[in-house]
């Protein structure tokens, strides 16, 4: 459908627009993680249960379902770019993984230092948990490979192949608490019912989720130009760009 | 307000060890993302830079020789 | 759609789901041994699935409802006993000798892990507390449970 298109024109107009809608992701990202870390660590009403030890839920849960989200990106973006060869997909799947396998690492902090004081253990070998670390080890393992090969086309493909391999790890980690007898507690928010949480704390969680969404978006692109630039470091294009900055 | 003074809000009901914890390494580890991020960029900018200048230099002394 | 692309869709699109049937069925075939713990019942009647019940000696995680009014401290020390109950009538006797999570409280779900000393009792070397998917103000809890809040056990 884009074969009208010059290939090299192609990334240097993909360059631009990511460059474009940059800012738009920053200002969204930063005015709501702002308010809602505020709001989450000193505004909203401690827990019935867990006294102020639940703020970590402000971190803890945006990470989870953003790190999360990341993967089903970088699985579409892997899709496309093995199916219909789209060098640009291949990149932006070796753009997300890092920020994916930070918001795993995260989330996996959090909740370690949520459940010591709650449930009485840093770590449990339970199906949410081990299942959550398992995709840290999909991420990290997608990086490993993707930096192992110099032949970028090549080390693209390899990469996209194992980000669809790890695509049956999601359900896995969203269902785990369904599934199995797990330490972890069910889902509050993505459930089909009224979400479990008081509104006064749900705002403000809702306000970090949406930040940590929009960050991803801004990093990906971020990133995904970096990646444009390292591989096409070759033509014109960015031969211009790089002339045009130390001038400037 | 959830909490009466700034010592109370640091103290978080006794759970501050865990909660600042959480929000310190979370903080650190998405700064080591953005500053790994930029620094990236920085590198490719440079790398092509001193390719440019390389290839200048080659293409001077190419010359030099011409005119000798 | 050429065929070269349809060709390359079909391989991962195969890929994708061999893998998951391989994986769903190893799923299926450990999914007791992914089960964290056993419920009261399952230890006194056998795992509702398979039926296979635990041995004395056994190594095992109980988990359940802390019985109220079953929690028995030891003055002089920090040994602990006290019954878990489920929603199927089972309940087992758990002892402890150690300090318990911040969450623990009667009425409360709990994970314990241990050895089977009988065939309801349980001698546990640690106690963690399962909290559900609730969060709320404190008022808030008074007012929908009509429970008092943060009872510290005597």
């Amino acid at each position: 459908m884009l074969k009208w298109l010059h290939p090299y024109a192609k990334a240097e107009h993909s360059y631009a627009l990511a460059g474009k809608l940059m800012p738009w992701f920053l200002i969204l990202t930063i005015p709501s993680f702002l308010v809602g870390i505020v709001w989450g660590l000193a505004f909203a009403p401690a827990d019935y249960q867990q006294g102020d030890s639940f703020r970590i839920i402000y971190i803890h849960v945006p990470a989870a379902m953003m790190a999360m989200a990341a993967y089903s990106t970088m699985a579409i973006a892997a899709f496309v770019g093995l199916v219909w060869q789209v060098r640009l997909a291949e990149m932006a799947v070796a753009a997300t993984a890092p920020i994916g396998a930070v918001y795993t690492f995260i989330a996996l902090f959090t909740g370690a230092a949520w459940g010591k004081p709650m449930w009485g253990a840093w770590w449990v070998w339970d199906a949410r948990l081990t299942s959550e670390l398992i995709l840290l080890f999909v991420y990290m393992g997608i990086i490993a490979l993707y930096n192992a090969f110099s032949d970028k086309v090549l080390a693209g493909r390899a990469a996209s192949i194992l980000t669809l391999v790890g695509v049956i790890n999601l359900p896995i980690i969203h269902f785990s608490v369904v599934w199995w007898n797990t330490l972890h507690q069910g889902a509050t928010i993505t459930k089909f019912e009224q979400p479990s949480i008081a509104t006064e704390m749900l705002i403000p969680l809702l306000m970090m989720i949406f930040s940590f969404a929009t960050f991803l978006g801004f990093m990906i692109l971020y990133r995904f130009r970096n990646e444009l630039l390292q591989r096409e470091q070759h033509r014109a294009w960015v031969v211009k760009l790089v002339q045009a900055k130390q001038r400037g | 307000m959830a909490f009466t003074s700034f010592s109370d809000f640091l103290a978080m009901g006794g759970y501050s060890f865990y909660v600042w914890l959480a929000y310190g390494v979370s903080l650190l580890s998405v700064i080591t993302l953005i500053s790994h991020s930029v620094l990236t960029r920085k590198k490719i900018f440079k790398q092509v830079a001193q390719r440019l200048q390389r290839e200048k230099r080659i293409k001077a002394a190419n010359n030099r020789e011409h005119n000798l | 759609m050429n065929p070269r692309r349809k060709k390359r869709l079909l391989i991962t699109s195969s890929l994708i789901l061999g893998l998951s049937l391989a994986m769903g069925l190893t799923l299926f075939a450990l999914q007791q041994n992914i089960d964290l713990f056993y419920t009261p019942n399952e230890i006194l009647k056998g795992k509702n699935e398979t039926g296979v019940k635990p041995e004395i000696g056994q190594r095992l995680r109980v988990g359940g409802m802390v019985l109220t009014g079953s929690v028995k401290r030891d003055p002089d020390s920090l040994k602990v006993s006290f019954d878990l109950v489920d929603n199927k009538a089972g309940q087992v006797t758990v002892f402890f000798d150690g300090i318990l999570p911040d969450l623990f409280r009667e009425g409360q779900g709990i994970v314990a892990q241990g050895t089977l000393k009988s065939i309801n009792s349980i001698e546990a070397f640690e106690v963690l507390a399962k909290h559900d998917e609730e969060y709320m103000p404190p008022e808030v809890a008074d007012a929908v449970k009509g429970m008092p809040t943060l009872t510290t056990e005597p």
